[in-house]
């Protein structure tokens, strides 16, 4: 079973890095951008399938640095300013929902 | 990808997506999620920290952008109070640690606590 | 001048940084709806940001604090070679434990910039803290020591040392 899933993520990112850096078309930014929304698919896997609700929180705790990078990217891309003050917005809210989750997980009400 | 700036900006932000990539590799791989958490944290952390210095340095220093150096500071001072209060809630509800661990102090002392 | 204006100060002058930081240095306008955002929050709120007494030697702390910088960085990126180098490893080499150790730092602030630096350097996470007894507890990755004494030489004086100087 474990040189199953070994072998599944092995050939996952052996064929992700052969498409990304070989197949695909585009500059190196549109590149980047891939490598991220391939990460974001693995923390989705721990969000999905995370045996304890803990692990879902830390998950999501994740995502929300690496979108932080991503909308950096992305303001690169399309050259636009606007994008880094929704990532500015995007860590706040993010920090402040993965406080509002523990607080839940410990069991105490909000407004304490 | 003629100016020197820019060719600095890209090889930062490729240092950063390959931190956050092993972080994200933590993050599946490792144990139990007192371990997840910490490998996840920090290498998530300096990696988008390098992807945005790297943006910064790309961009040049024609329209000096500040807000990304404030995003820099906002995430690594909010990255380990997160991190802190997760590990600390997960613990409190009860969520075991890995088989390989070797000492908790931590039940121990809220054990004599109670008693 | 008094504590409580001194504090209003300091607000004035760091929400104006941001406020600039934010928008942009060049447009007058900006400037000045810069200069009243601060001078309102700096009258709202700005009077607990410093709670100690006026103290000497601004330079040598500012010293200090730019050493703690650089160690810090040093340290940040030594526990993410670490990190990288445990993931990929396939049979992963980890003894994780969660420990205990003792401080000298007495401000809460100078508390929380510790735990923040140990988290954040290799292998360790802080967990909680007990503030009347100055003790930390640490999730430790590789555990090598349990002793306390050990423990608060391997992992807190590092900083320990260098935040005495800077916020004490």
């Amino acid at each position: 079973m474990k040189i199953l899933r070994w072998i599944i993520g092995v050939v996952l990112l052996g064929s992700f890095l052969y498409w990304n850096f070989y197949k695909f078309e585009y500059g190196l930014i549109v590149k980047f951008i891939n490598i991220l929304l391939f990460c974001a698919l693995y923390v989705l896997y721990r969000v999905i399938l995370g045996p304890t609700a803990a692990d879902r929180i830390v998950a999501v705790d994740i995502l929300g640095v690496l979108i932080i990078g991503l909308l950096a990217l992305l303001g690169i891309y399309y050259d636009k300013q606007f994008f880094i003050d929704i990532g500015l917005i995007w860590a706040l809210m993010s920090f402040i929902a993965s406080l509002a989750f523990a607080k839940i997980l410990e069991g105490r009400n909000l407004d304490e | 990808m003629n100016n020197l700036h820019e060719i600095i900006g890209l090889v930062f932000i490729g240092f950063g997506l390959c931190f956050d990539f092993f972080g994200v590799l933590g993050l599946v791989r490792l144990p139990d999620v007192y371990n997840r958490l910490q490998a996840a944290t920090k290498c998530v952390t300096f990696g988008s920290a390098g992807i945005l210095f790297g943006v910064f340095i790309y961009k040049g220093f024609a329209d000096f952008d500040f807000k990304l150096l404030l995003g820099i500071v906002f995430i690594f001072l909010t990255a380990p109070v997160a991190a802190h209060a997760i590990a600390r809630a997960a613990h409190r509800s009860g969520i075991p640690l890995a088989k390989e661990t070797v000492i908790d102090c931590y039940k121990d002392d809220n054990e004599l606590k109670e008693k | 001048m008094t504590i409580k204006t001194r504090s209003r100060v300091v607000v004035f002058i760091l929400s104006w940084l941001v406020y600039m930081g934010l928008t942009s240095f060049t447009d007058l306008q900006e400037v000045l709806a810069g200069l009243v955002v601060a001078l309102l929050v700096s009258m709202l709120a700005g009077h607990f940001y410093l709670s100690s007494p006026k103290r000497q030697r601004i330079f040598r702390r500012i010293g200090f604090g730019i050493i703690y910088f650089f160690r810090f960085l040093l340290e940040v990126t030594k526990a993410n070679w670490q990190v990288a180098l445990l993931v990929v490893n396939p049979v992963l080499p980890i003894k994780p434990g969660i420990i205990k150790i003792k401080t000298k730092l007495k401000k809460d602030s100078s508390i929380t910039m510790l735990a923040n630096s140990i988290t954040l350097t290799p292998g360790t996470l802080t967990i909680d803290v007990n503030p009347k007894e100055k003790e930390l507890y640490i999730h430790w990755i590789n555990t090598t020591s349990k002793d306390i004494e050990e423990d608060t030489r391997i992992i807190g004086e590092k900083f320990e040392k260098i935040l005495m100087e800077v916020v004490e």
